[in-house]
């Protein structure tokens, strides 16, 4: 009896008019919205985090300046942190490995164009290979710095796609000018997405030291830390360790230690804000949606009056007539969010496919099925609930004022 | 013989303002299986009111109204719905299909409401498409069939849950005079096999000549009831 109901609405929907389907929209975009927010969802967080430079989940980044500090790490800091902060945390118990990185700013020459940027120091030994895991640093043209290479250069993806200001691409086996000393390139970084890593120059910690001359000043300190576990621990051990070593109080500290969660939570808290921004554009247009099949069900009604006469007189029961214009505004509903789930697949394919070009990360399409189940499920019911008036009122008709017209 | 329909001193007013019409002013009627009775009047003569009152579509201001010995006036309305649909199989002057439907659909939804199945239902449509010569029109849409195809169609669904009576109003009056006959050559055929026909119309001639009882209206009141040609003692069934 019920497939009867939905065959007969459907046919009745097949002979609709384009202005029906127009109050499809809402309920198209609201649910378009909400189903490619979801699929971009985990795309979102990967280009996001790659542009914050959150590459691994088990390095604590300390760096001096504090929460105000602006501009590139290490810079324009009164009290940097030096070498000998260094060798102390590695000294605490929950620390595995800290090593010291250094971003300097510097000018760099090719093809008669200066531009100024960021060089990034490479440590030697095993810090070498700790570095460049921990960057998760790959090359696709060349090779990574190795001992041997003082008087080499590894660029970012950058500046082999011509997109640092240069006006021509560096290639491997070209030679740059950096402060005015010259450098030879031996290879080029995998696109990140990043405009920090995208952008940099890699070089090894000596020759970088000669050129910008920082001497025992560290930039940046990456810990490892022994067990993932005790992350917490280990930061608050630095932070206590920093705070003696700097004589400030807590709460005043002029540095800051920062685990990857909580740089996580900076996206995190982004990525919320979009989120609730979707959903109540979602929201909006679903109640606007709403409104629109109440309106054209409304006029449904009114329209095939002589037909509810017609179907009282040959048997239909107020419930009869009551059902079927229930269910034909709920299929409306449905027809709208099956629509936008489609669409909201599509948009979130398109845009998982554009943010791994654009970052070259792979991160794959998180297509929910219980969520599209859910949405459709819900369309359906938000159409019969708009529909439940004018169903209500298409039921009292009276048969023989109906069959009049 | 049973008595099907059963009108009791039955009024039906409407209150315009001020103003009491009375369409039906105080009617007795009764209609006995296998008859085939034509109610007569001028357009304003309450027979339009009266079709309604007869088809259990409408209740009456005062009086009973008694379908197959029930009074309608003390059923829930789906139960009149109900009995409604299975009892009385309407024929309208405007054919009155739906248009989203195919000829078949049309004759499938009567039973739709019955509860009928839906093999069942496709059966017995196919087999009364056949009956009223139209078993080639199947899948058409009312709007791809003729008048007189249409009323072919309207009289199948009328059929379709076989009902006792078949209340038909102004059946050719949309039809020319040849359609019209065969539109009448259909009921006088379902007359024969047993079914209780009950024709509204303001065409004497078209009542004296088919019906066996005619109720002429007028102002609201039954004038004169009279025999017609067709032998009220016609055996019930072939």
């Amino acid at each position: 009896m019920i497939s009867d109901y939905f065959s007969l609405a459907f046919r009745n929907l097949k002979k609709r008019g384009i202005r029906s389907w127009l109050t499809l929209l809402g309920i198209f975009i609201g649910v378009a919205a909400v189903v490619s927010l979801i699929s971009l969802g985990n795309g979102l967080q990967l280009a996001v985090n790659s542009q914050f430079g959150v590459s691994s989940t088990e390095i604590i980044s300390v760096q001096a300046g504090g929460l105000n500090a602006y501009g590139p790490p290490g810079s324009a800091v009164s009290d940097p942190l030096t070498i000998d902060d260094v060798e102390a945390i590695n000294k605490l118990s929950v620390v595995d490995r800290a090593i010291r990185r250094n971003i300097p700013s510097g000018k760099l020459e090719f093809n008669n164009k200066v531009i100024f940027g960021f060089a990034m120091s490479i440590p030697s030994g095993e810090d070498r290979k700790f570095t460049y895991e921990e960057l998760d640093a790959e090359s696709i043209k060349g090779r990574l710095l190795g001992e041997s290479d003082n008087g080499n250069v590894v660029l970012g993806y950058n500046f082999y796609a011509n997109k640092v200001g240069l006006e021509k691409s560096v290639d491997l086996g070209d030679t740059v000018k950096v402060n005015d000393k010259q450098f030879k390139v031996v290879g080029i970084t995998k696109k990140k997405g990043s405009f920090i890593f995208d952008n940099i120059v890699h070089m090894n910690d000596e020759p970088l030291k000669d050129l910008m001359g920082y001497g025992d000043d560290v930039d940046l300190i990456a810990v490892k830390v022994k067990n993932k576990d005790l992350m917490d621990k280990a930061k608050k051990d630095i932070e206590d360790l920093l705070r003696k070593r700097r004589n400030v109080d807590k709460g005043e500290e002029d540095f800051e230690v920062s685990t990857p969660e909580a740089a996580m939570e900076t996206v995190n808290s982004v990525l919320n804000g979009v989120k609730a921004f979707v959903a109540l554009i979602a929201l909006i247009s679903v109640l606007v949606g709403a409104l629109g099949i109440v309106n054209t069900m409304t006029t449904s009604v009114l329209e095939r009056r002589k037909e509810i006469g017609i179907m009282k007189a040959i048997g239909a029961k107020n419930s009869d007539i009551f059902m079927q214009f229930l269910i034909e505004a709920g299929l409306l509903g449905l027809i709208g969010g099956f629509i936008g789930a489609v669409f909201g697949t599509l948009i979130g394919i398109l845009g998982i496919i554009g943010i791994n070009n654009f970052i070259g990360s792979s991160a794959s399409v998180n297509i929910d099925f219980v969520l599209i189940f859910l949405t459709l499920t819900g369309s359906f019911l938000v159409g019969a609930t708009a529909g439940l008036i004018p169903a209500m009122r298409a039921a009292k008709q009276n048969p023989v004022e109906a069959l009049r017209g | 013989m049973k008595t099907l329909i059963d009108l009791k001193k039955v009024m039906k007013y409407y209150y315009m303002g001020e103003e009491v019409v009375k369409a039906v002013d105080g009617i007795d009627v009764s209609i006995r299986e296998g008859e085939f009775v034509a109610i007569m009047g001028p357009s304003g003569s309450g027979k339009s009111t009266a079709m309604n009152l007869v088809g259990s579509l409408d209740l009456a201001t005062k009086g009973a109204i008694y379908l197959d010995g029930e009074n309608i006036e003390q059923m829930e309305e789906s139960e009149l719905a109900q009995l409604r649909g299975k009892k009385i199989g309407f024929i309208f002057q405007q054919f009155n299909l739906i248009p989203n439907l195919t000829a078949k659909e049309n004759i499938m939804l009567p039973m739709l409401f019955q509860e009928v199945n839906l093999e069942d239902r496709e059966d017995r449509a196919e087999e009364l498409l056949n009956l009223v010569d139209l078993g080639d029109r199947m899948d058409h849409y009312p709007n791809q069939l003729s008048g007189g195809q249409q009323q072919r169609v309207a009289i199948a669904r009328a059929l379709a849950n076989n009902p006792d009576i078949i209340l038909a109003d102004e059946p050719t009056g949309n039809l020319d005079t040849k359609t019209g006959e065969l539109v009448m050559g259909f009921l006088e055929k379902f007359h024969k096999e047993g079914k209780t026909i009950i024709m509204v119309t303001h065409d004497p001639n078209l009542a004296k000549a088919y019906a066996s009882t005619i109720y002429w209206l007028k102002d609201g009141k039954i004038e004169k009831t009279t025999k017609g040609k067709v032998k009220n003692n016609k055996k019930r069934g072939m």
